[in-house]
């Protein structure tokens, strides 16, 4: 059972850690930095509640472990808004009520910037394809 | 923090001969393994279900459902009560499972539970059995059908989780929770762990945001007991968040039911009756949740939007080797399944007499001259145009057109399926008539606070696990007085503070809390009336509301809003209008002398050691003369004076 | 859900990887995870090393050299996804590469592992199988070239010895008119195929099939080739006659088993429609008729 100083970049904010080399990095981000935006539905890499952006790209947090992301620069939804104003997409499932008990909606809010960085101007297709299919 | 961790059963059905926890103890970070035998010993093993039946918090000797809890693992990380779970040694000795409702019922079934006499929970009925067999007796024809209508767990995005915390020098449990009904929660543990100190003033229920219910969320799973028990055991708070996989496999389960039913009707379409014979599997314990007073929730709404004359409904409920629930999923208790069979029944009674299925439901629908319509199984119907509804639905979806669409691709061998179904859903539980939980009826409740500025604070005894009651009753309370729904704060979920509810589940927040908190917020309007006559010098009579005012009937300008009411009602009302509001008269200005006596021992030239003591305390109060004698809280002793003034407008 | 204690290493050079590898019997290679670490977190795998070959340069890239296409083993399902030369001239690739998982999977997923694994409900294995794919394996001794007909054993079996590491993949360059198609039936995004066939046509001049490759996903402990269809169409020109032979040919080589997602039955059915929508829309690109 190893042990590894890791050090990684959430929201812009450096962070070193030691850690069991079987710590997921959902827990790394929940538990350690307290950023507990980002939750835990299924703990089988299928429902996305746990979607961060790794070096920009949606990715699991569930389904890695924490060692594997020394040296990344993670985005969770607590870095979204900026001096205290709401992220256009934080803005946009408000104003449509994109959202019922919220609890996979950080998930949702990740993979949607990915997916409008990639492509600003997405017709429903590419929407269903690039949230879940 | 501890956390906890659940071992489960692999085997639906078998005894428990040994559990050995020793390398288990061993595991870094275990702190310790809770087993039946250790929760036996307070009288914590078992609890009472909604349905008085008994369900294991540890079984002591034996499982009865696959995923069964059997020991929990308590550690200080999530990762090392894993590492601990993973270390009990169980030593089961499998027996034979039932898990066949039907077969449950056969003579020489295997017995789920070796404290009853069967594997039958319970025979109930309703409706006139002879009456109904006469009408089917007299029926032009008569069609017959089994469905089942299978288990479903209901996996809401979030799991079920706590954390217990016990705070021993108060004496207190603050339980953070995800559930959709925090008082009955209370309420249930001060009942399950009263003997052990926990009475229900010492019990804080909180349920947070929480991610989705379904019904899952209402009833109490071990697990929490555990976290509970350990927490009060330890002093330490406890934190139990099940896994995905234990949420599929052990938490409560809606549905199954196995039902056969026949319809009988006139050669015309009249329906005439309708017979029910269902068995309903509840697994090893019966522990729906289900407040009505029928052991068949709502079944028995099975007559739907229909004029039967006649309905008989059978249900047995029956153990099996599965776990237990009936939880109000996606619809009331039974509702969904009474539908189904009804209509499904409708359908195949429209085949059978060639009608068009539309027709024949327009046939028999209640009419609106019936209304207030009594069903022939009990049920009071207020109000309704079925026919009207759906005629304007088949309008919309041009069911005509659809039909003969339908016949052209037939012709062509290509299938078309067009599905109606009406449905009388029973919601807002509930009427004391029909529903109880542990004796409480049922109800719900509002509590609202208008501040000095009009804003408002209103609390529910619901809980919102994403329904959106925060708008919904906002709107709810906005309209009522005028005040824009982004200044009322909605808070539900916090038993020290929300009002006593019975909790969201089943359609029934906005029709009964949603209703309370209009009731309220007329109190509220009308008092704001009283207060508003008071500001304007008019007689009440003499006023009229608009959205957010009060004006002068034909002196729109004398107004005052519902604002300038809500700040009057602090510091200018009527006399006599404050509801319980202290108001003194005058700032009570204490003020305390310490009293220090300073001992000199005779022909001794240093004081003494200690040299102070405290002599005795002082208070007095500055009291206007011409009322002091009237006080009686004001009191003498020895030591000084002590008085204090009240002045209750 | 908490996977078992184990030793983590991160190589940073394919030599060092096999040799942790060839150190370590209890070890295992971790590429994407997205097979691996949930399997960790049920405790099904309990390796007590794993060798982290995320780190490896030159593991990751898709490039036409000669007569293959080359894929490196640690080139992401989304990369591929991305790669106009994959949508281009590899439909079949680029079917499969868009049914597996889900977008957030597909970002970390890799095509290596989805080959490595052997999990006969996988999708690209089927897809290799149609292509006539050789995979290339790195040892202690060096590189190897494994024809993937070889390459399956059983079910999360491979030929690879346990100090080998799967690092490219190659698939024939496409010629003229050639094409392929990927058909999966699935009760849900992200779910394994209840039944998916892999197609890949190259055609004559005169329109006959030169050669045919028909792959089988989840209907047997490995994917499995349906050697008798392909020969079966060898030489034919495509029509409703030798759709049906070859559909019925790769519908009796499958050897699924009755489970949550269906009959046998059922799966042998999907076999034959899958087989021949597969063929039809192969015949179609390979035709030039559509992507």
């Amino acid at each position: 059972m190893s042990t590894h100083s890791i050090t990684l970049k959430v929201n812009g904010e450096e962070h070193t850690r030691e850690v069991e080399a079987r710590l997921l990095l959902v827990h790394l981000i929940r538990e350690e930095l307290e950023l507990t935006g980002t939750h835990i539905g299924c703990d089988t890499t299928s429902c996305g509640a746990c979607t961060i952006l790794l070096n920009g790209r949606p990715v699991k947090s569930c389904t890695m472990f924490a060692v594997q992301a020394s040296g990344a620069e993670i985005a969770s939804v607590e870095g979204l808004a900026t001096n205290g104003n709401l992220h256009p997409i934080q803005e946009g499932f408000t104003e449509k009520h994109g959202l019922q008990c919220g609890y996979c909606t950080p998930g949702m809010m990740m993979t949607t910037v990915a997916l409008l960085k990639d492509n600003p101007n997405p017709n429903e297709e590419d929407i269903r394809w690039g949230v879940a299919d | 923090m501890l956390y906890l961790d659940i071992v489960r059963s692999p085997y639906a059905h078998a005894k428990i001969k040994n559990i050995n926890i020793e390398e288990a103890l061993a595991t870094p970070g275990v702190v310790s393994v809770v087993t039946g035998k250790d929760l036996d010993a307070h009288g914590l093993a078992s609890m009472p279900t909604l349905m008085s039946d008994k369900q294991m918090v540890l079984p002591i000797d034996k499982v009865k459902y696959q995923a069964q809890e059997v020991a929990a693992v308590v550690a200080t990380s999530r990762y090392a009560a894993a590492d601990g779970v993973e270390a009990v040694e169980v030593d089961y000795e499998p027996l034979p499972v039932v898990v066949d409702p039907f077969k449950a019922l056969e003579d020489g079934a295997t017995k789920v539970r070796d404290d009853k006499d069967s594997n039958l929970i319970w025979h109930w009925e309703t409706g006139d059995k002879d009456a109904t067999d006469k009408v089917f007796d007299e029926a032009d024809i008569v069609v017959e059908q089994s469905m089942y209508i299978p288990r479903i767990h209901v996996v809401s995005i979030e799991t079920c989780g706590c954390v217990a915390s016990f705070e021993p020098i108060e004496g207190k449990l603050t339980l953070y929770m995800t559930t959709q009904a925090p008082h009955a929660i209370r309420t249930v543990l001060a009942l399950v762990a009263g003997h052990v100190g926990l009475s229900e003033e010492k019990i804080r229920v909180i349920a947070p945001d929480i991610g989705g219910g379904f019904g899952g969320k209402v009833p109490i799973y071990p697990g929490y007991i555990i976290a509970v028990a350990v927490s009060f055991l330890t002093g330490k708070p406890v934190k139990w968040i099940e896994d995905r996989s234990e949420n599929l496999q052990a938490d409560s389960f809606a549905r199954d039911y196995h039902i056969k039913a026949a319809l009988s009707a006139k050669k015309d379409g009249t329906l005439t009756a309708i017979k029910i014979k269902t068995v309903a599997d509840h697994g090893y314990t019966d522990a729906a949740a289900n407040p009505s007073k029928f052991p068949a929730g709502l079944f028995h709404i099975c007559t739907g939007s229909y004029d039967f004359k006649q309905a008989h409904v059978e249900v047995d409920g029956v153990y099996t080797n599965k776990p237990p629930g009936g939880i109000a999923y996606r619809c009331s208790f039974r509702v969904t399944e009474a539908v189904h069979c009804l209509e499904r029944m409708t359908d195949i009674m429209a085949h059978e007499l060639d009608i068009d299925p539309a027709e024949l439901r327009m046939k028999n629908f209640i009419r609106p001259e019936q209304f207030p319509y009594s069903s022939v199984l009990g049920w009071e119907y207020d109000s309704g145009d079925y026919e009207k509804a759906l005629r304007k639905a088949m309008e919309m979806i041009e069911y005509d057109k659809l039909r003969e669409e339908q016949k052209e691709k037939r012709a062509r061998g290509e299938l078309m399926g067009i599905g109606i179904s009406s449905f009388t859903e029973v919601v807002g539980a509930g009427p004391s008539k029909d529903y109880d939980i542990l004796g409480l009826k049922m109800f719900d409740s509002a509590e609202i606070r208008v501040h000095p500025t009009g804003k408002v604070m209103a609390r529910f005894g619901t809980k919102s696990q994403g329904q959106g009651h925060e708008t919904t009753y906002a709107q709810i309370i906005a309209e009522e007085l005028g005040i824009p729904p982004e200044h009322i704060q909605i808070e539900e979920g916090d038993t020290d503070t929300a009002p006593y509810g019975l909790g969201t589940y089943a359609s029934r927040s906005t029709p009964v809390a949603g209703a309370a908190g209009a009731l309220a917020a007329r109190k509220i309007h009308d008092k704001a009336k009283k207060i508003a006559a008071h500001l304007l010098e008019a007689s009440e009579e003499d006023l009229e509301w608009e959205q957010g005012k009060f004006f002068v009937k034909g002196s729109p300008d004398r107004s005052k809003t519902i604002q300038e009411i809500a700040f009057a009602a602090y510091t200018n009302h009527p006399q006599g209008r404050s509801g319980h509001l202290l108001r003194p008269t005058q700032l009570d200005l204490s003020f305390r002398l310490l009293h220090l006596c300073r001992r000199h021992r005779p022909g001794h030239g240093r004081s003494q050691d200690p040299p102070f003591r405290r002599r005795g305390r002082l208070r007095c109060s500055h009291q206007p003369d011409d009322r002091r004698g009237a006080d009686p809280w004001r009191s003498h002793d020895g030591d000084g004076a002590r008085a204090s003034r009240r002045d209750l407008l | 859900m908490i996977p078992a204690s184990f030793d983590y290493t991160c190589p940073k050079t394919v030599a060092e990887a096999v040799s942790l590898l060839g150190q370590n019997p209890e070890a295992k290679i971790l590429a994407g995870g997205h097979s691996l670490i949930p399997m960790m977190r049920f405790r099904m795998a309990t390796p007590a090393m794993l060798v982290d070959i995320n780190q490896l340069e030159g593991l990751s890239y898709i490039k036409e050299e000669g007569d293959w296409l080359e894929i490196g083993a640690m080139t992401r399902e989304s990369e591929l996804d991305r790669s106009e030369l994959v949508r281009k001239s590899y439909s079949l690739l680029a079917d499969t590469t868009r049914v597996i998982a889900d977008p957030l999977v597909r970002n970390l997923a890799t095509v290596g592992g989805n080959i490595a694994h052997a999990d006969p409900a996988n999708d690209h294995p089927a897809t290799m199988l149609a292509y006539g794919a050789e995979v290339t394996a790195t040892g202690p001794d060096g590189e190897r070239s494994i024809p993937i007909g070889d390459f399956f054993l059983d079910a999360f079996t491979t030929s690879l010895s346990h100090d080998e590491i799967l690092t490219a993949i190659r698939i024939p360059r496409a010629v003229e008119k050639s094409g392929g198609a990927y058909f999966k039936l699935e009760r849900k995004v992200g779910d394994y195929a209840t039944v998916a066939v892999a197609a890949q046509l190259v055609l004559n001049g005169d329109g006959k099939i030169a050669s045919a490759g028909i792959g089988l996903t989840n209907v047997g402990l490995t994917p499995i080739k349906a050697t008798a269809a392909e020969e079966a169409l060898t030489g034919k020109v495509l029509d409703d006659a030798s759709i049906k032979e070859a559909a019925r040919l790769a519908s009796e080589v499958a050897e699924p088993i009755e489970d949550q997602r269906g009959s046998e039955e059922y799966k042998r059915h999907l076999v034959r429609t899958f087989t021949s929508r597969a063929l039809r829309k192969a015949q179609e690109r390979a035709e030039g008729g559509g992507v």
